[in-house]
């Protein structure tokens, strides 16, 4: 890095296209991580300017005001006034205002010029300002600001060559001083007044799309199908990528198992890293199809208008309407679903949609599902019309959401924070996605699961390969392997907790090797069993030697049971917490155990 | 829904009040014209309001801070209305 690099930050208010400005400014150039201790998105990249002189690119987060109202904000304030620890203060701001929201957006400019540091204004979409007839006279406001005004379009090849010209030029100086008690606002009418013609307040556009989008009626309707949409895309779309890894990586790991002698090296590299790559990467096309439904859907300005028809719902049961998707995607899987409240800005509401993620019923607790059905319910229809396995399968999913909207209540009753944490989300103009913005959010997700989350599973996985398979069965053992190993013994150990809820010593087994993820609990049984991974046997012997209150219970068990150490490792990724880790775990637990325990006593006296 | 008022002040719940700070921010001054352009299809909640060129999604306990004249009803600069 060359001492004479120029660092500007981007500053501006959230929907003012600052983050695609920051797209084309640096392309692929750019760096995501967090600032130090905190989960807040710190975005770096650098480009080289036409006089050869390499300029640094910080995309501080959308700010309405230095006055700041949430985390992300305190953040953007900070560094902006040189005292966040470990950034050194910009060398310019650019700040980007949108130049069909000036009404707002200059009164955060006046905010920034205050600070009397170098700075220049980049009115950002100046293509949606021409089409609506906005007439902004850039001369005289960059005359009563103090400082360069520069138009772009941040969609458009090109869009940015005004900006990048002028920050090669010379450092501007001090921009206009304010009076220290000038009101911001009357000061933003007046510059309005003197310098830019509006002719209608909002777009014709908007007006229209919201009295559709926003109906209490149809705005319901039409949400509800892209809800589905999402669902089925997330749900099936998915699943042929899903099955296409797993069935690879078994590939893999076979290839490697012709080429190695048997050994407890070659079990590491197939049972422990293959399988637990595996389990990283089979959650990849479900993490990129949400993601690209949700990033279409933000990038447009649909996301804010769902949470805004959804938000009075959501708010009974102590969250917001930004809550909705992350815990729709959960029905999939929890992971992309608590990576998905990134989306929501204030930290409690999020962190209390992160706790009950887990509770929708995901799709891998359905192999456990099946299994015990099938196994245990009477293919018998009910009223004549539905299927009795069927309307189990539909308790399940309803006990998940019930307990979810009654845990999300308790939680609210319990915090500390029993303050008012404001919605007062803006509604940006609907706009079309660029397909680079979408290319590059999404490529970032995917880095960020494999990067922060990944390794976490990956050392779990080899950690519980290692669990299932020291010491070795010794000889003349007439039990399967797994029942001598370390695994086996926490399981036999477990089976002394676990007997009142009616597990046998056969289910405490799998639940240890279960952990990794709720499917390979089944795939643990047919082991324990000595099925020798022969699934289709389990049904029938598991329909002979259980009773029905013990599969109950089981089944109890799996719509709380915090056995995904995948979801652990996210929450603790997301969270950058181990106290909400245990926090999740115990609180799962506890529901599980009761809820088992209450079904098998209960099972037992009707029985 | 739709006739357009004018700001009067933003009135503090309690004492500091980062919510009505905030709405400050955001434009809610006096002299501002105000207008309501959807409601959420549960209880009317949150209401979808014109402040400026932006709309804001308010909760009832947030817009309540607002208090608003609805006599002078101002045209000028509402081209939506």
């Amino acid at each position: 890095m060359s001492t004479a690099a120029l660092q500007i930050a981007l500053v501006g208010n959230p929907n003012c296209g600052k983050t695609a400005l920051f797209n084309q400014l640096t392309g692929r150039r750019q760096k995501v991580a967090n600032y130090a201790g905190v989960t807040i998105e710190r975005k770096e990249g650098h480009y080289t300017a036409p006089s050869g002189r390499s300029v640094r690119v910080l995309d501080l987060p959308g700010a309405y005001s230095l006055a700041a109202a949430s985390p992300d904000e305190a953040i953007t304030r900070d560094i902006v006034m040189g005292r966040y620890p470990g950034e050194s203060i910009p060398d310019l701001i650019v700040c980007v205002a949108d130049a069909t929201n000036l009404r707002l957006h200059l009164r955060f400019v006046l905010e920034l010029s205050r600070l009397g540091r170098p700075m220049l204004l980049a009115l950002n979409m100046m293509d949606a300002a021409k089409r609506r007839g906005i007439r902004i006279d850039t001369v005289a406001l960059a005359r009563e600001l103090g400082m360069p005004v520069v138009e772009t379009i941040a969609v458009k090849r090109g869009g940015a060559a005004g900006l990048i010209a002028e920050v090669d030029a010379a450092m501007p100086g001090p921009p206009t001083r304010l009076a220290a008690d000038a009101d911001l606002h009357a000061r933003v009418r007046a510059l309005l007044a003197d310098t830019v013609s509006v002719p209608r307040r909002t777009a014709a556009i908007d007006d229209a799309l919201d009295r559709i989008v926003l109906h209490p009626m149809l705005g319901l309707a039409i949400l509800a199908v892209v809800m589905f949409l999402i669902f089925q895309a997330v749900f099936s779309w998915a699943t042929p990528l899903h099955d296409g890894i797993d069935a690879g990586m078994r590939a893999f790991g076979e290839w490697v198992r012709a080429q190695l002698p048997a050994g407890a090296l070659r079990s590491l590299l197939i049972d422990g890293v293959i399988a637990g790559l595996g389990a990283v990467l089979v959650f990849l096309p479900q993490i990129l199809i949400l993601f690209l439904f949700i990033l279409v859907l933000e990038e447009s300005g649909y996301l804010p208008r769902a949470a805004f028809l959804l938000d009075r719902l959501m708010r009974g049961a102590g969250l917001t309407g930004r809550s909705f998707i992350p815990l729709l995607s959960s029905f999939a899987c929890a992971i992309p679903g608590i990576m998905a409240t990134r989306s929501i800005t204030d930290p409690r509401d999020r962190l209390a949609t992160i706790l009950v993620a887990p509770l929708m019923t995901c799709s891998a607790r359905l192999p456990v599902y099946t299994l015990l059905i099938a196994a245990f319910i009477p293919q018998r229809t009910v009223g004549g019309l539905f299927g009795l396995q069927g309307l189990v399968l539909f308790t399940l999913y309803v006990a998940g959401i019930l307990s979810a909207l009654g845990v999300a209540w308790v939680i609210k009753r319990m915090r500390r924070d029993q303050g008012e944490h404001a919605l007062m989300m803006e509604l940006p103009s609907y706009r079309m996605p660029h397909p680079r913005d979408i290319a590059i959010g999404l490529y970032e997700r995917g880095m960020i699961f494999l990067r922060r989350v990944g390794g976490i599973i990956l050392a779990l996985t080899v950690l519980l390969w290692f669990l299932s398979s020291f010491p070795g069965a010794p000889a003349g053992a007439t039990e399967p392997a797994i029942y001598y190993s370390l695994a086996g013994i926490i399981g036999r150990g477990l089976h002394a907790i676990f007997a009142p809820l009616g597990f046998n010593w056969q289910i405490c087994i799998a639940l240890v090797p279960g952990m990794a993820a709720r499917e390979v609990a089944v795939a643990s049984l047919a082991t324990v069993y000595a099925l020798g991974g022969n699934e289709d046997g389990l049904q029938a012997i598991v329909a002979s030697q259980w009773s029905l209150a013990t599969a109950l219970s089981l089944l109890a068990w799996y719509v709380f049971a915090p056995m995904c150490i995948s979801t652990l490792a996210t929450v603790r990724r997301e969270t950058n917490s181990w106290r909400n880790v245990w926090m999740l775990a115990g609180y799962l637990f506890g529901l599980a155990y009761l809820a088992s325990l209450a079904t098998y006593q209960i099972a037992r006296l009707l029985s | 829904m739709g006739a357009s008022a004018t700001v009067l002040q933003v009135e503090d719940n309690g004492p500091d009040d980062a919510i009505a700070q905030r709405l400050r921010d955001l434009g809610f001054v006096a002299g501002e014209p105000v207008r309501v352009v959807a409601l959420g299809p549960l209880g009317a909640d949150p209401m979808l309001v014109q402040i400026g060129y932006t709309r804001f999604a308010l909760r009832r306990a947030e817009a309540a801070r607002v208090r608003i004249d609805t006599t002078a009803a101002v045209g000028i600069m509402d081209g939506a209305a």
